[in-house]
């Protein structure tokens, strides 16, 4: 039986933290088949750049920042150490270089990444060179797949391509060099160009 | 009337829609199979080999074949077959299929020659003015004594056999796994080949052997 104690000496006690489970066990392998869901979609990075659905860029699309494109891009993407998520909207004519590439919505064209994810959404046709390659149950894809085990190492760049875009201030397309994450003030006029 | 038109009165096969919404079931039923048992053996001890799966995109295929150091080049035939944008009006004003279109915006592979292809059933299950220029088009991207793997369901299959999505789950074991599309199979069997059709239909070929499986289904093993 609990001893009541006087009011006063009565000190509220933190309930005691649960002890940590340990197993002897190796975490369950995930399922190939089955990914779990990469956060990047759910959860927005504030340093991610993004392109949305409206805004269609016909060019070179570099940048040192990691990209959320949901809008149409066609030319090339080179974003070497980023990564690049294509939103459900989004469709890419375009051969990419990223690390990771996480793919929703539609591209033409070839990737080469690090990781490539695929998508139950994903339309993707064209060639995947890649060390590991993710493709959720439903992805269409048309295409050849590269699975290189150990890629070299290229030289870091040194700096982001020059920005040349010129605003764009009326028409919706853009068709310039766009560097992302370069010079964020050329980067927000042309982001906010074309907004309904 | 050639042989494949006449299977295909009696499944009344012809113009079908696209699948738009395809389900594919959780479930998947394991098979063994004397036809891949073949396929692989024909592979055995080399890396590096090209393959080609006509397939729906499958990733547990993928995943087989690369890590075993195969360069793999996936398709979906029926997919991109069945697609509306295809669907044209010939000159006597009926409904058919742009074969050329077909033949030009699928079917290219950017040059690339293959050691092995994974045909599966697509034969079954494609548009009639289709059937001949894909296993043409098989035979000119195969390189000489390469291993192409198809199946072919016999006459007790019945039209509305289900339609199933082949996964790779071994050298003899293969993973079935049925798509539906409003409650019914994402593709519908157009035709029954016999064995003298399947000689025909690959008589640029080699040479030809045949398996057959439990499930109404005839598994061959064809050489370039």
């Amino acid at each position: 039986m609990w001893k009541p104690g006087k009011p006063e000496e009565r000190t509220p006690v933190a309930p005691a933290a649960p002890a940590p489970q340990w197993t002897n066990t190796a975490p369950p392998t995930p399922k190939e088949t089955r990914p779990v869901e990469t956060s990047r979609f759910n959860e927005p990075r504030t340093e991610m750049a993004h392109i949305g659905k409206s805004v269609i860029i016909k060019g070179e699309l570099s940048g040192s920042e990691d990209l959320y494109l949901d809008g149409e891009v066609e030319g090339t993407i080179e974003l070497r150490d980023n990564s690049l998520t294509v939103g459900p909207n989004g469709r890419v004519r375009a051969n990419t270089h990223a690390k990771d590439v996480v793919v929703h919505g539609k591209v033409n064209g070839n990737l080469r990444a690090d990781r490539v994810e695929l998508k139950k959404s994903a339309l993707v046709t064209g060639d995947i060179i890649t060390q590991r390659v993710v493709i959720e149950d439903g992805a269409f894809f048309k295409g050849g797949i590269d699975i290189q085990r150990e890629q070299a190492k290229e030289a870091p760049k040194v700096e982001a391509r020059p920005v040349e875009a010129r605003p764009v201030v009326a028409p919706v397309s853009a068709s310039a060099a766009v560097s992302v994450g370069a010079t964020p003030g050329v980067q927000g006029s042309l982001i906010e160009a074309k907004k309904l | 009337m050639g042989p494949v038109s006449f299977f295909q009165k009696l499944f009344g096969g012809g113009a079908q829609k696209p699948p738009e919404t395809v389900q594919p079931s959780g479930a998947r039923i394991n098979r063994r199979s004397s036809g891949l048992k073949e396929f692989f053996r024909n592979l055995e001890g080399q890396e590096g080999l090209s393959v080609l799966d006509l397939g729906a995109t499958s990733a547990t295929n993928i995943a087989w074949l690369t890590s075993r150091g195969h360069a793999l080049y996936t398709e979906d035939v029926l997919t991109s077959a069945w697609d509306s944008a295809l669907q044209i009006t010939g000159e006597d004003g009926k409904p058919t299929l742009d074969v050329v279109r077909f033949m030009a915006e699928n079917m290219r592979f950017q040059g690339r020659s293959f050691d092995a292809v994974l045909c599966w059933d697509v034969a079954d299950y494609l548009p009639e003015a289709l059937v001949k220029p894909v296993v043409e088009k098989m035979c000119s991207v195969m390189k000489p004594g390469g291993t192409l793997l198809a199946f072919f369901h016999t006459r007790d299959a019945g039209p509305d056999a289900p339609y199933y999505r082949y996964h790779l789950a071994g050298n003899e074991m293969l993973q079935l796994q049925a798509t539906t599309k409003g409650g019914g199979p994402q593709f519908r069997l157009q035709r029954v080949f016999n064995n003298r059709h399947i000689e025909n239909l690959f008589r640029e070929f080699a040479s030809l052997k045949f398996f057959l499986a439990r499930d109404n289904v005839r598994e061959v093993i064809v050489v370039r």
